[in-house]
């Protein structure tokens, strides 16, 4: 799992059967202290989030399985929560809507 | 599996319902010698661990369910698996 911030959604909609109804965000992951880490990604989401939350994410075969309504779906990465807050020493990330 | 050092945690309310009861760690990959190697990722927790505890973190779906015990958690990948008390190498800088 990784930290990342919802930089921007994806719009698709010629897909997969199994990815209709599903968001497409994109996701810039970060590091504890809120430091870019990596190239952004798109990621599906199954945690009602929105652009600008700070969020934590799934990738590998694990986010393939993280569909509510039990479909695998051809993904590697699912957002998996909204993050309301990080407690880490001489932390700058800020939880919640940028 | 790979060492590292727990440097916070994360606190989530909305979440996938596979997640819900275990605690998230943020977690430093360190080598062998405790320094920092790599960047920092999450790790549920399957053994109490708390800040400043050098962990054994296992990345691989299969073994994290059969750590935390719970089989039908199909979404879970990282699981801190043990604490490490100690690591002996043969050459120390």
């Amino acid at each position: 799992m990784k930290l990342g911030r919802v930089i921007g959604t994806v719009v698709s909609t010629q897909k997969l059967e199994s990815l209709e109804g599903l968001k497409l965000l994109l996701v810039q992951p970060l590091d504890e202290k809120g430091a870019e880490a990596g190239a952004a990604i798109v990621a599906f989401d199954v945690a009602r989030a929105g652009e600008g939350d700070l969020v934590f994410f799934e990738a590998g075969k694990e986010a393939a399985q993280a569909n509510p309504n039990g479909w695998f779906n051809p993904a590697d990465a699912a957002i998996i929560g909204i993050v309301d807050a990080v407690n880490v020493a001489e932390s700058t990330v800020k939880a919640g809507r940028k | 599996m790979i060492i590292a050092r727990v440097v916070g945690n994360v606190v989530s309310t909305e979440k996938h319902p596979q997640y819900r009861g275990y605690k998230i760690l943020i977690v430093q990959p360190i080598d062998p010698h405790g320094r920092p190697a790599g960047r920092s990722f999450l790790a549920l927790d399957g053994v109490q661990a708390g800040v400043g505890d050098k962990v054994l973190v296992v990345d691989e779906g299969g073994s994290a369910r059969s750590v935390l015990g719970d089989e039908g958690a199909v979404t879970v990948r990282t699981v801190a698996c043990g604490i490490v008390d100690r690591v002996d190498v043969e050459s120390v800088p």
